[in-house]
């Protein structure tokens, strides 16, 4: 009995000591940082924090993904701010602290990856471990090019390897030296989805035993259904929008996401009227007499607002359709056919042009041509709103 | 043919390029890296030798170490004579003459290594002197070797600084060209022909291998 409480009791402290480790090896950053180049000035101006596990920064090329990465590393001083992973303060304008690179034990793997062309394999993943006696060097850095599948090549230059294996020893040079924070700045862009999946596998792996924040950052948005358990949307030098990727990329609340995400059509548009009863209010569309009905927003009526939708989430139909659950069908006409890949890109023209994707198939039994009259089929759900 | 001319220079081209190693590579990576809005100042009198007459250099230095300046009277109370006349004063002259002769090919690749690689290296923990050692000099070998041959080349067949410094002491400060310069005075046409044909093939010993090196370099090292 008393066995059980003292287990029952340790397995409680063991969660609340596990809970106060996340909280030990937490990011959190407030970052200003001006770049001036000539003549434009940008600025970054964020504020978040990453716990352990892999956070996903997105925007696009341009919105300070990488500025923000390299102030985290200490490759860049910003103006103003604070960085601190749990307790361990590595850079604080006010208190005048600002960790040199070499200290900050934050491991960074670059675009490019920036491997040594003159070393090995095997001397490039010990770089990092000069610190460490020979033989344990030589141990570890082993252990990590067997973890991550590149044992074979550690007596090649990293001019010698494919792509994959090279990005496979960047991650383990990096990894191999304990960092507190892990950085990457796409450094799977240029693989096959494939190749990425099973490295990001090793990757997760790895940072089970370890549980350090990793903040990886892509342009791609298949990336950040693929990977993220948070989001953090970066766009001109500021985070926002954050959370989980289906919060965010699926339902859009500020317009750069939402052309990130790839909605295709946003409008500006009116309420001109709200249904509380039916959770749902009307809109119309700037510039045309289309209403639109959508989910209830906190929004007067009267007010202007900002309609997405993504092309793919339009119906298409040859004739009015009947008995159907979606609530907005609107006439229109086909003004353009574009073959995209696999996918046709209809531009339907309701008043507003609007992007609409459908197959090659349903291009054909549809006889869709230039011309054509159409209904357009949109759920009322389909429609997501922003602030202007 | 004077042995003993030759040998002297050989002497001297040899300690030469071994300080401008030493003093060089600080500089270069000092002008390759340093963020001092100023920088250019200190360029333009690394780069100064290349285009004064090596009489004016030479004069210069000449009055520079006599006992009439500080650092003459200095080396004096040190040593008991003066600089100037001296195989010492020689090694000074040469250095400054061909200080850009090390400096810009130095500085010049070590500013081709990738910055990425050298940010690599510091969120790995080197330290900037690990990080110059293991990865910026490694990568710049090419340059090395050339700032140090022609170093090696310039101060071989140097004209009017050691005439302007050394003057003509036979063993002590008189080099090659000098000797050349004696034969054709006293038209020893066949003395002077031997001697000059030497340094030219000096010369060329010296570009061939350069240049072989740093084709062996970029052949074993594709992807640079």
């Amino acid at each position: 009995m008393a066995v059980e409480v003292e287990r029952a009791k340790t397995s409680r402290e063991e969660h609340r000591g596990a809970e106060r480790d996340v909280n030990r090896r937490a990011l959190a950053a407030r970052i200003r940082k001006i770049l001036s180049s000539s003549g434009s000035d940008f600025m970054l101006d964020a504020e978040f924090s990453a716990a352990p596990g892999i956070t996903i920064l997105f925007g696009a090329s341009g919105a300070g993904k990488t500025t923000l990465l390299d102030c985290l590393a200490g490759l860049s001083t910003p103006e103003a701010g604070k960085i601190s992973i749990g307790e361990r303060v590595l850079f604080d304008s006010s208190a005048g602290e600002n960790i040199a690179v070499c200290q900050r034990h934050v491991g960074y793997v670059f675009q490019d990856l920036a491997l040594f062309p003159h070393l090995s394999v095997e001397q490039n993943v010990e770089y990092g471990l000069s610190h460490v006696p020979a033989d344990e060097r030589s141990q570890r850095s082993r252990t990590m090019l067997e973890s991550f599948r590149v044992a074979h090549l550690r007596s090649r230059r990293p001019g010698e390897i494919s792509g994959g294996e090279r990005q496979r020893v960047a991650l383990a040079r990096t990894l191999v030296t304990d960092p507190c924070l892990l950085l990457l700045d796409e450094p799977l862009a240029a693989l096959d989805s494939q190749t990425k999946s099973k490295i990001l596998d090793d990757l997760r792996l790895w940072n089970q035993s370890h549980g350090i924040p990793i903040l990886y950052v892509t342009h791609n948005r298949e990336e950040v259904f693929a990977l993220g358990e948070l989001v953090l949307v970066l766009d001109a030098g500021k985070i926002i929008a954050q959370g989980t990727p289906h919060e965010v990329m699926r339902a859009p609340r500020h317009e750069a996401v939402a052309q990130l995400a790839g909605f295709e059509n946003i409008f500006d548009a009116l309420v001109t009227a709200a249904h509380e009863d039916r959770g749902t209010m009307t809109c119309e569309l700037a510039g045309s007499s289309v209403q639109l009905e959508t989910p209830l927003v906190r929004a007067e009526v009267g007010s202007a607002i900002r309609v997405a939708i993504s092309a793919g989430d339009i119906l298409l139909s040859s004739e009015q359709p009947v008995g159907l659950s979606a609530r907005n069908l609107i006439p229109g006409k086909v003004v353009s056919l574009r073959q995209r890949d696999v996918i046709v890109a209809a531009e339907v023209n309701c008043g507003v042009n609007m992007e609409v994707h459908l197959t090659l198939a349903a291009r054909d039994s549809l006889h869709l041509q230039p011309g054509c009259k159409v209904w357009l089929i949109i759920k009322t759900h389909s429609c997501h709103l922003m602030a202007c | 043919m004077d042995w003993q001319a030759f040998w002297l220079t050989i002497r001297l081209a040899v300690l030469v390029a071994a300080v401008l190693v030493a003093i060089g590579v600080p500089i270069a990576y000092w002008i390759t890296y340093s963020r001092w809005r100023w920088k250019f100042l200190a360029e333009a009198v690394v780069a100064l030798p290349i285009v004064i007459p090596p009489t004016v250099l030479g004069f210069y230095v000449l009055v520079a170490l006599g006992p009439r300046s500080p650092l003459g009277r200095w080396w004096e109370s040190l040593t008991g004579h003066t600089l100037a006349f001296t195989f010492e004063g020689l090694v000074i002259g040469s250095i400054l003459y061909s200080l850009p002769f090390a400096v810009q090919p130095f500085a010049a690749s070590f500013s081709s290594v990738d910055t990425k690689l050298i940010a690599a290296s510091a969120t790995l923990g080197a330290s900037r002197v690990r990080t110059f050692f293991r990865v910026i000099l490694p990568l710049s070998i090419s340059g090395l070797v050339t700032g140090v041959a022609l170093s090696f080349a310039h101060t071989m067949g140097e004209f009017g600084v050691v005439l302007m410094v050394g003057g003509n002491i036979p063993g002590v400060t008189r080099t090659v060209s000098i000797d050349i310069y004696d034969q054709v005075q006293v038209s020893n046409y066949a003395a002077a022909n031997q001697t000059a044909l030497v340094l030219v093939l000096i010369a060329f010993l010296v570009l061939s291998v350069v240049y072989a090196l740093n084709r062996r370099i970029w052949a074993t090292w594709p992807w640079k």
